[in-house]
């Protein structure tokens, strides 16, 4: 039994939303647990500075950034490292759903806040992203989905909290395509042999599918058409 | 824009060939020397074929974190000097050495290589380690290298002495308590081919990349994966096991 109540392999609680901001091209909104993050897509819009422009496709630019009132200790406003680094990883973990090639020299920017952390906050923000990405009608080949897993004592677990992070021997966040059926983020720190990676990844694609079904979900109760 | 080389690596890749002839789950020439920087406390050079990267550690006392008050500091950072490569602009660190500089801290951190309780002096004051990579020429592949540079410089680090409050940095004594050897092993995928230890001209011709770091006895520590393709979970099995056969080559390459 895990400290929240949970079954191993089970998500937290999870919402997403389609649509949240007006101004945004396309938006989401979504919590695990408590972690709270939001996406909003511009574009595709006309890039600058022009070196970035690439002539064969489009310029993904992605910014996760953490509010400063989303930790315990207070995040000092702006871009570090970690959250640099972060960036980057969630780019390469959408690019690879997205028809880059049908929007050459332009640029895509893609916004992640995290209001609310908890642990897992770069999954809650590709979960996020993904669904903007869509709802801002860019052409796309599936939604990327991700959540972390890790093992605490000798279990595998899934999508895992701050207190089960402290305690977990290793934290594999995973980014996974279904429609591609394809790993596109994935990431460790700790210590696992190699068959627990695989069971470990296992699991996270396992739940990777579920948070799918909610972006999908999300995604139909804006668009349905009510006849 | 790929070049014209960059676009022979990927046709070749389609045949299952490397330009440079080598199979793929082979490495480049690995020379690893230690002890060539007198003003740090331990430092190393690795050649990776083209790519060299000098690491060096530097030790000072300060205070501990105020959520880590047992443990010593252990800082790994990376510098992408203009000299290395044409592209290469000085100024602020770029993306490329901020993700060379985490990755390589987080596997020698999670391997728990170097035990940073044993770093604490006293209540105020514990040992900070700060490893700076250095890259002097790029061919590619730098978490590798920059991974073996550090790992071999940490190792054979000596401790400056610590005497009435102040470090005396004329007389090294002991080792640093190192307790296990992270390596890693980058996979990228280029047209579908799986290769090991990424040229330049490889990296900037692949689709994805996965790096898996190992520790003594064959766990992992670490991953990370980069680029803008996705793996299949057949083609992460095969990464973990080019790792796993890969990295005890890298870790005599070490002695």
């Amino acid at each position: 039994m895990r400290s929240d109540g949970r079954a191993n392999e089970e998500l937290r609680e999870l919402i997403v939303k389609a649509g949240v901001f007006k101004n945004a091209e396309g938006s989401a909104y979504v919590k695990m647990g408590n972690t709270v993050a939001v996406a909003g897509v511009y574009g595709p819009r006309e890039l600058f500075p022009k070196f970035l422009q690439d002539a064969e496709k489009v310029h993904l630019k992605c910014r996760y950034n953490m509010a400063p009132f989303s930790t315990k200790d207070r995040k000092r406003p702006g871009q570090d490292r970690r959250s640099q680094e972060i960036s980057k990883v969630v780019a390469d973990a959408l690019e690879p759903a997205i028809f880059t090639k049908e929007f050459p020299k332009v640029g895509i920017d893609i916004y992640i806040e995290i209001l609310q952390g908890d642990a897992g906050t770069r999954c809650a923000g590709i979960n996020a992203a993904s669904v903007a990405l869509a709802d801002a009608g860019i052409p796309m080949r599936g939604l990327v989905a991700a959540v972390a897993a890790g093992k605490v004592d000798g279990d595998y677990v899934l999508d895992l909290t701050y207190n089960e992070e402290e305690k977990t021997k290793a934290d594999v966040p995973v980014a996974y395509v279904p429609s591609l059926k394809k790993i596109t983020l994935l990431q460790m720190d700790g210590d696992l042999s190699t068959e627990d990676v695989k069971n470990v990844v296992n699991i996270a694609i396992k739940g990777c599918e579920k948070i799918h079904e909610a972006q999908v979900e999300a995604l139909k109760s804006k668009y349905a058409v009510v006849l | 824009m790929m070049t014209i080389s960059e676009e022979y690596v990927r046709e070749f890749a389609e045949k299952g060939l490397r330009l440079d002839k080598r199979k793929a789950d082979e490495f480049r020439n690995v020379e690893i020397e230690t002890g060539i920087i007198k003003s740090a406390e331990g430092s190393a050079q690795v050649r990776l074929g083209n790519t060299t990267v000098i690491a060096g550690v530097k030790m000072s006392v300060g205070e501990p974190f105020s959520d880590k008050p047992d443990e010593g500091v252990l800082m790994v950072g990376a510098e992408l000097t203009p000299i290395a490569d044409p592209d290469f602009e000085p100024g602020p660190p770029g993306i490329q050495s901020i993700e060379v500089a985490r990755v390589v801290d987080r596997t020698i951190r999670e391997s728990k290589m170097i035990d940073v309780k044993a770093l604490k002096i006293n209540d105020e004051a514990v040992w900070i380690v700060n490893v700076d990579l250095h890259v002097m020429n790029f061919d590619g592949n730098l978490i590798d290298a920059g991974n073996l540079a550090a790992v071999a410089a940490l190792a054979t680090a000596k401790m400056p002495k610590y005497e009435d409050g102040k470090v005396n940095y004329d007389e090294r004594s002991g080792a640093l308590p190192v307790t296990t050897m992270p390596i890693s092993v980058t996979t990228v995928k280029i047209n579908g081919m799986l290769i090991v230890d990424p040229t330049k001209e490889e990296e900037n011709a692949a689709d994805a990349r996965l790096t898996v770091s190992v520790k003594n006895g064959g766990n992992v520590c670490s991953l990370q994966k980069g680029g803008v393709e996705g793996f299949t979970v057949e083609e992460l099995h095969k990464a973990l096991q080019l790792a796993g056969d890969k990295q005890e080559n890298l870790r005599a390459a070490l002695k």
